[in-house]
């Protein structure tokens, strides 16, 4: 699949804003007033900026609110519906918290469970497609969900819980990697099963329906090179969860230091989720001579 | 939970010949030029004259290449548009009810006043049908050109889809599937017709019919009778013709 | 639960406002289109299915006109160049001051040397109008296309049974049971063989595809016969070998219906050796077997011998049957002697040629249609076999074309499957035999028109187009002892030879709608170098270039006053019988178009423009005695022209009632009865006329009725060709007329009365280890030449061409996905992109024709991928052959027609790493255009939707 920016930055920073939000949610930081308004401001960012960015992968994005429409269908539908929840259930925790220093915690917990809800409607937008093998998994939600808690507790500076969350993440991710590299042969789609032609020998394209490019193939159609692949894996793997869980072992927390995870994480992060989309193989390629 | 129906009156598809398709991409065409100017926006083409032109079509038609080992290779053109699938996931994925399919004739249409152009159902459909109208921003697809089949304002006979009434080969066939004594669904038992990727899930409607076993695949029969030799029966040549001339 | 929501749809919108139906010309193919109209625009072009031609079906091309009619690159006014050619550098002027140009380079030559002129039309279908016009100026020098195109199909085809394949015949696809095709690609019968194709496979009949590349038609063929390139007349022969051998031969056809029982004269010594004998009222002679006396052939009751020696007159005699089986039956046609050199093997030669007899034979039809022969023999069945056959290029575009494509006719013939139920038959004008088709005229008279029609088929050495000194009285050289029946032309020629001087240096040369400085030229570069060249006073080589096209393409560029046609939407045009109507083997029809669309711009219909030159040269015919117009316009010509009394060039709505079929007054409402119609005239034959036409009685009268001809015509089949035979006999020393010492060899040895094989020239004259691969090209089904790529739909499809290269060579040079190759020929070199096909003969490469592209041209931008990434095979073809060693070089064509080589070429290939910016090779500097470039996005149709 092409590697959209936007939606790259969707689902990194909306995953960690919600990620955030479910631990300010829980009541895990203990602070208050402006240092809460911070912690605050920054999950909306996140989250919010996340969203924005979304819309600039629509064809339409001043008809947005139409999304909210098919939530009992559609998983975008329920993130969207979801996300909007989970802010405005956020929303009211957070002023109560930090203009009138009170944390309804029933609230709280309730835009927590509302925030992981929504990242795991994200999640569901990519696993729910059986046209895209690597994808349809379970570990995609798993993936979405320990990416978002990981990033939420190191932006809540819940040190020990990302440390060990991203422990975690390393070999999750890697399981992630490898099942994934065989999704699509599992998937039983081969370009005979696409064009029913398979019985007849062995099948190759001769010649695309048009020499030049289309949507499909600027959307679905993405190859990335093996080698190329592999370290960006390593890159994510050492960026994304390895060196933050490393540093915030190894470092006492401070400011500096935390600054630093955080931006070593969101590079991995970044080269994951780039990974995510540019590794995931849709079917329809099948009818353009890939695999 | 779906936005499918539970079951449609008719299952209006497409049956394509492969064994007939010259690949001579006229349907393309036709389908693009009855679409540009028909149902919901127009089929653009950006940098229509430029170096990397990208139009929109709502059916293309690919080329495959196939081969046994020490035989010759065959090439079969494919046609390709909407399958009208019944379990079609394009439709459950849509966020907004843009996609929906029809519980009269079982057309999968985009309602394009509702869709925001998300591109989630050009993802979940596995045959690559779905394309995004870089300028409109709205998701096109295959109507079986519903604004043509059932359209008083044309002549009956003309009343089948733009791609149908074009091809020269007469590879193309319309008509309803769920119907077991339609003329497609005889034409689909009689030949074998195929559903792409059952694996899939999606329960297409259109049905591709595979081509005919090629003779040249297949071993020459050596020991079949051979022309019998006329120039070494009695008088040879000359006198088979004689005897010919005899007849006449 | 959700429940199901669904929008309410208006599913009977209105379509269009009005539907005017016409003709489509995204291609030579004329089918009928219904153009439907909304808001004066174009809103949907589709197949009328009504029409004869398509019956309602389009091509992708037909469908994509509405991309054409809005394109771009269309001219807008007669341009004059400013530039030097090539550059692209005109201004706009009025259509007054560019016919005024044309009339000051066209009078004076007219008076002192009409021969300057030279005028040559592409693929046109206006060539009786143009013929006329160019007759009546007064040049020798006119011809279509032909020449480069296709003249050995038909050239093959006339001489051997008065027609051929394409718009002269079709497969009788309904009653078919086994079709052979052989080389094609596309063909000119675009939709009808499409058509064709679909219904022998809803019929379960079986298609045999003989190519060496397994694409299109052949993808769906049951068989595909993967060719060597050039080798398809050995392996004709050898079915035919096989056929004989075996008897499968309808003797009792080719002695009713063919010359196969006409007395050959043996005597070596004589001076006719070789031709037929004949009584003393002409007519040919057959020995009677009952009588056992020679009679003439026709005489009633006739029973003819096939086999024996016979002496009538003191000659020695046999039936020209006994000369073919005696030449077929040899070592030389076994299918195990041709299998390497074709590529196939014998097994499957032989399996073929029990096919074919087995279902020629056993698979007969029987038709209840009494009919009546020419002989007055009552029949009360028709006997059909069911075998067909067609062809194309893939034949004719070699230098043995002409023998070839003769030798499919026999195959054709010998089957008995040539008009019969099942097999070949002829659409009306023809069958025609080569005895009815006009000779070629060469009388020039300064000021005066020609003697007579430029094109025909000569029938001996006196017919050649050569002066007292015995050189080329043609720019063309077309009918000299080079290509002695050059019955087409040789456009390919004109304008190297023209920049030689060679037989004589011209003044202007004036074309119309074909695109000679790029695709349609072989060795393209020198061409457009030609067309550049200066002489010594620095004045261009070839004075005056005159053109006429819609678009603004390669050839533009090279010319010094462009005339602006309008586009095929806009103009009135007429298919008539009088040059290539569209006729079917059951019908006789002609169509028309009309403008369905306004222009916009300054343009005008070229035809129209052609009458406005005439009139102000004053040229016979078009102007009345006080020198006005005789015609105000194209239209005014179309209704009010009669070639003979009674016949003009639409056949249909004819006399004032406008109820005539083919003969009565000029009706001058005829075009509104065309257009009321639909666009074209159909008139049926009558049942027991369409079959058997050369020799049924009542097709001949219907015929004759229609003002097809004038009098009956009935005639056998030429299988053995005297008028070959008599240039042979020159080559031989007899005669007076006598070829020129270079070409005696030649001429003796293609200009067989029989046809034979021999090596393609190009072929036997290069290193073929050094250049061991044919390079081949084809037609893309969505493509039309170079004018596809304007049409933004179209170029998506084919915006730039690979060569495909087969799995041997591919896995020998390394190749991979992406790769670029180098590709030389003895003439010249290109750098290409590669991609590999495997359903291709192991020793060709090949390319889709004409998508490579100057830049500058067709409106498109500089770094279109067809002038980047696209490229022309016909940099590697040159028009002469390599060196023979006798010092000249001779025309890369076919002997006996001068039909362009193309496909004999050879070349070798080399992987090379790819070139920077991928641009392939050889480039041409930037043509400006006259049109600017097109708009970035197309959203067609937006206003209505
Ligand atoms: N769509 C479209 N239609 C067209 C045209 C077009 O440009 N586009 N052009 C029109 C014109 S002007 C013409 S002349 C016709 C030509 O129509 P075609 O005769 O179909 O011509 P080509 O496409 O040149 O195809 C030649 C075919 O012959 C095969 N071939 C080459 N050499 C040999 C050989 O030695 N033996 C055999 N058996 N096969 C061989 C090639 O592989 C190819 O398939 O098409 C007309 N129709
Ligand atoms: N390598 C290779 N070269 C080949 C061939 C091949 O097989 N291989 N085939 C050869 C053959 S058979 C042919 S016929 C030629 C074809 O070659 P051309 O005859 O040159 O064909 P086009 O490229 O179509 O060029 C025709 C010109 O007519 C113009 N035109 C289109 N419509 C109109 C109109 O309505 N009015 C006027 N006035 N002009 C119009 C177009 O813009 C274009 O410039 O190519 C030959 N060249
Ligand atoms: S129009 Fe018919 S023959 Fe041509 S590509 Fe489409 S299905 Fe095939
Ligand atoms: S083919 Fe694709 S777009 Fe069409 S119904 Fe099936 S899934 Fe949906
Ligand atoms: S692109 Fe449009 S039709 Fe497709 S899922 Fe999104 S809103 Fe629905
Ligand atoms: S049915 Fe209509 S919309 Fe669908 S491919 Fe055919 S022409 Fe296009
Ligand atoms: S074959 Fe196609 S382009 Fe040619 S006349 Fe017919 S519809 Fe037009
Ligand atoms: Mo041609």
């Amino acid at each position: 699949m092409h590697p959209a920016p936007s939606v790259i930055i969707f689902t990194t920073l909306s995953g960690l804003g919600f990620g955030l939000m479910m631990f300010l949610g829980l009541g895990f930081l203990d602070v208050s007033g402006w240092v809460a308004f911070v912690f605050v401001a920054i999950a909306y960012a996140l989250a919010g900026g996340g969203l924005l960015s979304s819309l600039f992968h629509l064809g339409h994005p001043e008809r947005f609110m139409k999304a909210l429409r098919q939530w009992r269908s559609s998983w975008l539908s329920r993130e969207g519906v979801l996300s909007f929840l989970t802010m405005g259930l956020f929303g009211i925790y957070a002023l109560l918290w930090i203009f009138m220093d009170t944390r309804v915690a029933w609230l709280g917990y309730l835009a927590a469970a509302s925030a992981v809800a929504t990242v795991f409607a994200t999640s569901m937008i990519y696993a729910q497609m059986k046209s895209v093998p690597r994808w349809h998994s379970f570990l995609t939600p798993v993936m979405f969900l320990m990416y978002a808690l990981a990033g939420g507790a190191l932006l809540s500076t819940q040190t020990y819980i990302a440390g060990l969350l991203f422990l975690l993440l390393v070999p999750v991710q890697a399981m992630i990697w490898v099942v994934g590299d065989r999704a699509f042969g599992a998937s039983g789609s081969t370009m005979g099963t696409a064009t029913g032609l398979g019985k007849l020998g062995k099948l190759r394209l001769l010649e695309k329906p048009h020499s030049g490019n289309n949507y499909l193939l600027q959307e679905m159609v993405y190859k990335i090179g093996r080698k190329h692949a592999t370290k960006l894996r390593l890159f994510a793997l050492a960026f994304g969860s390895l060196l933050p869980a490393a540093l915030l072992v190894v470092f006492p927390a401070s400011h500096v230091m935390m600054l630093l995870v955080i931006l070593i994480h969101l590079t991995g992060l970044f080269a994951q989720r780039w990974l995510f989309f540019a590794e995931a193989e849709h079917v329809v390629g099948l009818y353009y001579g890939q695999r | 939970m779906t936005t499918l129906p539970q079951s449609t009156d008719k299952k209006l598809g497409l049956v394509i010949d492969l064994d007939t398709c010259v690949g001579c991409h006229a349907c393309e065409i036709s389908c693009k030029e009855w679409n540009t100017s028909n149902y919901g926006a127009p089929l653009s083409d950006v940098d229509a004259y430029g170096a990397n032109p990208v139009g929109t079509f709502l059916n293309r038609v690919h080329s495959f290449e196939v081969k046994q080992e020490n035989k010759p290779a065959q090439v079969t053109h494919f046609p390709k548009s909407c399958l009208h699938c019944e379990d079609a996931p394009c439709v459950t994925v849509c966020p907004t009810g843009a996609s929906y399919k029809r519980t009269e004739d079982g057309i999968v249409l985009v309602n394009e006043s509702d869709c925001i152009g998300c591109g989630l159902c050009a993802w979940s459909c596995p045959y690559g049908a779905r394309e995004m109208d870089a300028l409109a921003g709205v998701m096109k697809k295959c109507t079986l050109c519903v604004d043509r089949i059932y359209n008083e304002n044309i002549p009956e006979r003309d009343r089948v889809p733009s791609c149908v009434r074009t091809c020269p080969a007469g590879a193309r066939h319309f008509g309803d599937l769920g119907d077991p004594d339609s003329d497609v669904s005889r034409l689909v038992a009689e030949r074998g017709g195929m559903e792409l990727m059952p694996e899939q899930g999606t329960k297409p409607v259109n049905r591709y019919l595979p081509p005919r076993p090629k003779a040249d695949v297949e071993e020459i029969d050596v020991l079949a009778p051979f022309l019998q030799r006329q120039d070494e029966e009695a008088g040879g040549f000359l006198g088979w013709l004689d005897r010919t001339l005899e007849k006449l | 639960m959700t429940k199901h929501h669904q929008p309410t749809l208006n599913t009977s919108p209105e379509v269009s406002d009005e539907i005017r139906r016409t003709t489509c010309y995204m291609c030579a193919c004329r089918c009928g289109i219904n153009v439907h109209m909304k808001d004066g625009k174009v809103k949907y072009i589709e197949g009328n299915k009504d029409h004869p031609v398509n019956k309602g079906v389009l091509c992708a091309k037909g469908s994509a006109g509405i991309m054409t009619q809005y394109a771009p690159s269309r001219l807008r006014a007669p341009l004059k160049r400013v530039g030097e050619r090539g550059e692209g550098k005109f201004e706009e002027i009025s259509w007054d001051e560019a016919l005024e140009i044309a009339a000051g380079w066209l009078k004076p030559i007219r008076e002192e040397a009409p021969e300057k002129l030279a005028f040559f039309t592409g693929r046109d279908q206006s060539q009786s109008f143009t013929g006329w016009w160019a007759q009546a100026y007064g040049t020798p020098n006119y011809a279509a296309h032909g020449g480069f195109c296709s003249v050995n199909m038909a050239a093959g085809g006339i001489y051997t049974m008065g027609g051929a394949f394409w718009e002269f015949g079709a497969p009788d696809w309904e009653r078919s049971k086994l079709f052979m095709l052989f080389g094609v690609a596309e063909d000119h019968d675009s939709n009808p063989i499409k058509m064709g194709l679909g219904k022998l496979k809803a019929n379960g009949a079986k298609i045999i595809g003989v190519n060496p590349i397994r694409s299109g038609y052949n993808a769906i063929a049951d068989e595909w016969v993967g060719i060597t390139p050039g080798t398809d007349g050995l392996f004709i022969l050898a079915l035919i070998h096989e056929l004989l051998k075996s008897g499968n031969v309808d003797v009792d056809y080719l002695i009713r219906y063919t010359n196969m029982p006409f007395l050959v004269n043996q005597d070596a010594d004589s001076d006719e050796f070789g031709l037929f004998v004949r009584d003393k009222d002409g007519k040919e002679l057959v020995w009677d077997r009952v009588k056992n006396a020679p009679v003439a052939w026709d005489a009633k009751g006739v029973k003819p011998a096939m086999q024996g020696e016979f002496e009538v007159n003191g000659i020695k005699t046999t039936p020209a049957f006994m000369l073919l089986a005696d030449k077929y039956l040899g070592e030389e046609y076994t299918p195990d002697s041709v299998a390497d050199r074709c590529g196939i093997p014998a097994d499957r030669i032989r399996k073929i040629a029990a096919e074919l007899a087995r279902v020629a034979f056993e698979e007969e039809i029987v038709l209840d249609r009494p009919w009546t022969d020419f002989r007055g023999e009552k029949h009360d069945k028709m006997i059909g076999r069911p075998v067909s056959f067609h062809s194309m290029r893939g034949i004719s575009a070699h230098s043995n074309g002409f023998q070839t494509a003769r030798a499919l006719h026999i195959l054709q013939i010998l089957l008995g499957s040539v008009e019969v139920p099942g097999g070949f038959r002829f659409k009306p004008p023809y069958p025609k035999p080569v005895s009815a088709h006009p000779k070629p005229h060469f009388g020039v008279t300064p000021g005066k028109p020609l003697n007579g029609p430029h094109l025909g088929y000569p029938q001996g050495p006196e017919d050649l187009g050569l002066d007292e000194n015995g050189k080329a009285i043609r720019i063309d050289k077309a009918f000299t002892w080079e290509n002695p029946l050059s019955a087409h032309g040789l456009m390919h020629m004109v304008i190297s030879n023209a920049h030689a001087g060679d037989p004589y240096k011209i003044d202007t040369l004036f074309m119309f709608m074909a695109n000679m400085s790029w695709n349609s030229s072989m060795n393209t570069s020198d061409v457009m170098d030609m067309l550049k060249d200066k002489d010594e006073n620095g004045e261009y080589v070839i004075p005056h270039i005159i053109y006429s096209d819609s678009y603004s393409s390669e050839m533009v560029a090279f010319s010094d006053l462009v005339l602006p046609d309008t586009t095929y939407l806009e103009r009135y045009d007429c298919i008539s019988m009088l040059d290539r109507p569209i006729c079917e083997a059951d019908a006789m029809a002609d169509s028309i178009r009309w403008p369905v669309v306004e222009p916009d711009r300054d343009v005008r219909g070229f035809q129209t423009a052609l009458i406005q030159l005439g009139v102000k040269l004053g040229l016979p015919g078009m102007v009345n005695e006080d020198g006005s117009a005789k015609y105000k316009d194209y239209a005014d010509y179309i209704q009010m022209h009669e070639r003979r009394p009674g016949i003009g060039p639409l056949a249909g709505f004819r006399g004032k009632d406008g109820k005539g079929k083919g003969r009565g007054e000029p009706n001058p409402n005829q075009l509104q009865a065309y257009i009321d119609n639909g666009g074209f005239w159909i008139d049926h034959i009558p049942e027991d006329s369409a079959y058997y036409k050369p020799w049924n009685a009542g097709y001949q009268d219907w015929a004759v009725e229609r003002g097809i001809f004038d009098a009956p015509q009935p005639y056998v089949f030429t299988v053995y060709q005297e008028v070959l035979q008599k240039f042979r006999l020159a080559a031989e020393g007899k005669g007076d007329i006598q070829p020129p010492e270079h070409l005696r060899e030649q001429v003796r040895a293609t200009m067989d009365p029989l046809p034979i094989w021999y090596e393609p020239f190009e072929q036997s004259l290069v290193n073929t280890d050094e250049y061991p691969v044919h390079a081949l090209t084809q037609r893309p089904m969505a493509m039309y030449h170079s004018w596809g790529t304007q049409n933004a739909w179209l170029r998506q499809i084919h915006g730039y061409n690979p060569l495909y290269v087969p799995t041997d060579i591919w896995e020998k040079h390394g190749f991979s996905d992406g790769d670029w190759a180098k590709v030389t020929s003895h003439h010249g070199e290109i750098v290409v992109p590669v991609a590999l096909m495997q359903a291709l003969n192991a020793n060709t490469v090949w390319t889709w024709n004409a998508i490579g592209k100057r830049k500058g041209a067709w409106a498109l931008q500089n770094d279109a991928p067809e002038t980047t990434k696209g490229f022309l095979l016909n940099h590697l073809i040159h028009e002469l052959l390599p060196e023979r060693g006798d010092g000249m070089r001779w025309n890369n064509s076919d002997p006996v027609t001068g039909q362009a080589a193309w496909f004999d070429l050879r070349v070798k290939i080399e992987r090379v790493d790819p070139p920077p910016n991928l641009q392939s090779e050889p480039t041409f500097a930037p043509q400006e255009s006259p049109v600017g470039q097109g708009p970035a996005n197309v959203e067609y149709g937006k206003e209505w939707t």
